[in-house]
């Protein structure tokens, strides 16, 4: 690892400045327990919709089923937490549910990914619904009653590590050789296959990828919110995932983290109108997207941003 | 002993036999032509050699160092991993990719790391990416696009574009190219410029070419042999000098002989 540089240096003290600010805003009481949730929602989302968006963004597959793994992971990691009732059982739950997600990813993946666009929705959507009848029928997960008095050990810090492991992990990956096979994919399946490029394990590795992540987001729900039920991992949550991935913009990871913040600022401050809460987001989404199809960030990273930035100015000099 | 053999291969599609009990060879180091009239069955033919396409019957042998290979009904990427590559007719560059991106997709089956490296990035990664990016910016220099090499592959011109994808095949490291229309679209000094690059790409590649093409300056300048196909079938083979006097040919190109109507 080429640990430093100066750009890793970079990013590596935005990321313990951003930790220190908000740790210190709890402390000094200016974040309440309320924005609490809020930021908490915002991590689960951002690992949900970066994991998702390597899935249907990088990739190119379209999958309505993100909440069926992550509710793998919620169930694994929350079963595991309360028998073992420590932190490391909470971490070692954490796992095993990411792998036992990723291992139902590779299960499904592989019969449905030679599906293409809106048959792989259906499907995707289909296995989902099959997992979260399971849960609903099985005597470990209480049934449609849920898991109560799950052990609360998901705090800010394991929110904010698992958050900034999950967004620089897949950020790695895109930038590999695997990778840009999975972008090829997306690009062009015939052209990527005369390249050498196996697209069905390409596929599913990126499809297991996505399905690990989304069970550690799994995982880290089920500690924070102490409470489950197969309800909540409904169709809808599925697509309120990827409502977060197509407004960031397809193929951008900083998209991702910045809708899933965005989005979850607009849930908590229109929560005092609740009449017309519902209607105001609804109608916040049409206009993003009437506006920017591409969504916020196209298929732009920060990086991309800033290095135009930089080029102008050098240009401007000359 | 050459190093394709197809031997009889046919493919059907229902009732239409698109190719039809095609035998050719090719040795190493030649530069080979196919042609025939439009609906031939010519990129059939290609889809057939690259496994796009599984033959109805025959055999697509190739000789490797470790001995003769059947591709037939192997998949597009385990024959790419043999050592095949191909541009297409109709340009499939990645069009929303980089110029360099393009072609290092192209070197992922040169890639060693893992996936523990790609998400960990280890110095394996990083030594090997440079590598990567060094050995697709001397294939760019060939071509004249390393200049480009950060602007989207859609933006470049259409000549540029052909030139891209040669460049991204031979970044899989083939010992047999397959050119399908290289010079369809361009005009004749963008021909002829491309007539020298494949020429040198060639010899500096160590590289046995076989080509679609319908512009005949470039097939009657630098193609050894020829093959024909029309209707699927092949009708003539041999020296350029040989297929254009060929009288099936020039039926096959013009219609029958005038006398006989």
């Amino acid at each position: 690892m080429r640990a430093l540089t100066k750009k890793n240096l970079l990013i590596l003290s935005s990321i313990i400045l951003t930790f220190a600010l908000v740790q210190v805003l709890f402390m000094v009481g200016i974040l309440n327990s309320f924005y609490e949730i809020t930021i908490a929602t915002i991590c689960i989302n951002i690992i949900l919709a970066v994991s998702l968006n390597l899935v249907t963004g990088f990739t190119g597959q379209f999958s309505l089923g993100h909440a069926g793994f992550m509710s793998i992971g919620a169930y694994v990691c929350a079963i595991i937490s309360m028998r073992m009732g420590s932190v490391g059982g909470f971490i070692f739950g954490m796992l095993a549910g990411a792998l036992a997600a990723a291992f139902v990813g590779v299960l499904i993946g592989i019969p449905t990914l030679r599906l293409k666009g809106d048959y792989l929705a259906i499907a995707t959507l289909g296995m989902a619904e099959i997992v979260r009848v399971v849960f609903l029928n099985l005597e470990i997960t209480n049934g449609a009653a849920g898991l109560n008095g799950i052990p609360r050990y998901a705090n800010w810090l394991w929110l904010f590590l698992f958050t900034v492991l999950a967004v620089v992990l897949i950020n790695n990956f895109i930038k590999s050789s695997p990778g840009r096979a999975c972008i090829a994919i997306r690009e062009d399946e015939i052209a990527a296959e005369s390249m050498g490029i196996n697209t069905t394990k390409y596929k599913v590795i990126a499809f297991a990828i996505g399905a690990f992540f989304a069970g550690l987001a799994g995982g880290l729900y089920s500690s924070y919110f102490y409470f489950l039920k197969p309800d909540l991992f409904g169709f809808m949550k599925s697509v309120d995932i990827l409502v977060i991935v197509v407004l960031g913009g397809l193929g951008s990871l900083t998209g991702s983290v910045i809708a899933a913040i965005l989005l979850a600022l607009i849930t908590t401050f229109l929560q005092s109108f609740t009449a017309v809460r519902m209607i105001v987001y609804a109608a916040l989404l049409v206009l993003i997207m009437i506006f920017r199809p591409q969504g916020l960030m196209g298929s732009k990273e920060i990086n991309d941003i800033l290095k135009f930035r930089f080029r102008n100015k050098d240009e401007k000099i000359e | 002993m050459p190093l394709l053999k197809v031997d009889k291969l046919t493919k059907s599609f229902g009732g239409l036999t698109a190719v039809s009990n095609v035998s050719l060879h090719i040795d190493r180091g030649e530069l080979v032509g196919l042609i025939g009239p439009n609906g031939a069955g010519k990129t059939t033919l290609f889809n057939l050699l690259t496994g796009v396409y599984v033959p109805t019957s025959g055999s697509i042998n190739l000789e490797k160092d470790s001995g003769v290979i059947e591709l037939a009904g192997k998949k597009p990427y385990n024959v790419t991993k043999e050592g095949l590559a191909r541009t297409f007719q109709n340009i499939r560059l990645f069009k929303d990719l980089t110029v360099i991106d393009n072609v290092r997709i192209a070197m992922h089956l040169n890639v060693k790391y893992g996936l523990g490296s790609a998400f960990l990035h280890f110095n394996k990664y990083h030594n090997e990416e440079d590598e990567l990016k060094a050995e697709a910016e001397r294939l760019l220099d060939i071509f004249h696009l390393s200049h480009k090499k950060n602007e989207l592959a859609k933006n470049l011109p259409y000549g540029e574009q052909r030139h891209l994808e040669i460049a991204r095949a031979l970044a899989t490291k083939p010992s047999l190219l397959l050119l399908d229309e290289p010079a369809a679209g361009m005009n004749p000094y963008e021909t002829a410029a491309l007539t020298d690059i494949i020429e040198w790409i060639r010899t500096e590649f160590d590289l046995t070419i076989l080509l679609i093409e319908h512009d005949m300056s470039l097939v009657m300048k630098i193609c050894e042999r020829i093959y024909v196909l029309d209707y699927g079938m092949l009708i003539a083979s041999g020296e350029p000098d040989e297929i254009r006097k060929n009288k099936r040919v020039i039926e096959a190109y013009l219609g029958e002989d005038v006398n006989n109507a």
